[in-house]
């Protein structure tokens, strides 16, 4: 069965100031919408054929590989926003992300110092592994955490065309308003 | 001596309609400068310091994460807008005509190889015409590598190279990449590529 675009919850305009319509309708519209077509496209006539999209993240080489990965990160991406955003998390996450590192604060300074720090285009993860233990990582391009059997938590889209409408060259300012959009619900569920 | 931010040979606004005025000005003022003083930064005081740009990049495995990609990236940028001109476009002549002939059949596939490899470029990273010891090749390579760098897996001396990170047309082209390496054949240098060749 091919893949879809999944929908977003919020209008396209929603997350502004922090991400600007525009950057919406290409992110979400284009560069979303041509991944799907284009894993669904290689798939066709491959072993994947009928695989789920976490089968193709941990097993799939290159193009399959990178397109079916691109899918997954940014419906996770996006699924991590919700207009006027913000705050902290919640329950047993805001715990652990304490015993981890420190404070909350501690945390989002780690995180935000990774997305910056990432050269080239990639992702910025928070995972946990099988005992719960919580890590940030860079990852370059579709890179996607599931593929070493850890559980994504939260991430940050660092390519270009994440932030380079709004904010060019400027990926700290991008960087530092993505906690602005934050779904903290949506994502301590995750944890 | 550290090293310094290259003047352009022409005004911001030269290469449109194919590259517009704010990329080139952004690109240059603030991406290549960026990587201009990180580079100053990572080689201060170190082994490094005083080498030229080649000599650091025909070492890379040795040095610094910092200074392969700010060092990339300083060399990379000065070479692109070196090979761009606002009197560019049209087919080379001369002896680079004969040795692209010889290595892709005609301009034409080299053409659409160069295309290929600047369009398939997965992320971040560059496509590049290089004279190698086996003649002339399209290779393209991650972020800011290059391949003077003895990590590159095709090395050799780059003659013509363009940025397909997405910061070089995304203000005017967003997605499209494969129209903004389509615009770039109305700009190259062919002049400047052929002294490239030259050596
Ligand atoms: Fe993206
Ligand atoms: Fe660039």
């Amino acid at each position: 069965m091919a893949f879809e675009l999944p929908r977003l919850n919020y209008a396209l305009d929603a997350l502004e100031p922090v991400i600007d319509r525009r950057t919406m309708e290409f992110h979400y519209g284009k560069h979303h919408q041509v991944y799907v077509n284009k894993l669904n496209e290689l798939i066709k006539g491959s072993p994947f054929v009928n695989s789920s999209l976490e089968e193709i993240i941990k097993e799939a080489e290159g193009g399959i590989y990178n397109n079916g990965a691109q899918v997954w990160n940014h419906t996770f991406y996006f699924q991590s926003f919700k207009p006027k955003g913000g705050g902290k998390p919640e329950g047993e996450l805001a715990s652990v992300i304490n015993n981890t590192f420190k404070s909350f604060d501690k945390f989002k300074e780690q995180f935000s110092n990774a997305a910056i720090t990432l050269f080239g285009s990639g992702w910025t993860w928070l995972v946990k592994n099988d005992s719960g233990d919580l890590q940030i990582l860079q990852e370059s391009n579709a890179g996607n955490p599931l593929r070493n059997g850890l559980i994504p938590i939260l991430t940050c889209d660092v390519w270009e065309h994440a932030y380079y409408l709004n904010y060019q060259n400027r990926r700290p300012d991008y960087v530092k308003s993505f906690w602005d959009i934050l779904d903290w619900e949506t994502i301590s569920r995750r944890y | 001596m550290a090293f310094e931010l290259p003047k352009l040979g022409y005004d911001y606004s030269a290469l449109e309609p194919h590259i517009d005025a704010r990329t080139m000005e952004i690109h240059h003022t603030k991406h290549h400068a960026a990587y201009t003083s990180k580079l100053n930064d990572a080689v201060a005081g170190s082994s490094l310091d005083g080498k030229s740009i080649e000599e650091i990049l025909t070492n890379i495995s040795s040095a610094s994460i910092a200074v392969r990609n700010n060092g990339g990236g300083f060399y990379n940028h000065s070479l692109f807008w070196k090979v761009m001109s606002p009197n560019g476009g049209g087919t080379p002549l001369g002896d680079l005509a004969d040795a692209i002939n010889k290595a892709f059949g005609s301009f034409d596939n080299f053409k659409s190889e160069f295309s290929n490899a600047a369009a398939n470029r997965f992320g971040s990273g560059w496509a590049w015409l290089v004279i190698t010891k086996d003649g002339l090749k399209v290779t393209s390579t991650p972020n800011q590598d290059n391949p003077l760098m003895d990590i590159s897996e095709v090395k050799g001396t780059p003659i013509l190279g363009i940025d397909v990170w997405e910061h070089a047309y995304y203000l005017k082209y967003q997605n499209r990449r494969p129209d903004y390496i389509a615009a770039f054949w109305n700009v190259i240098n062919w002049d400047e590529v052929a002294k490239r060749h030259k050596g």
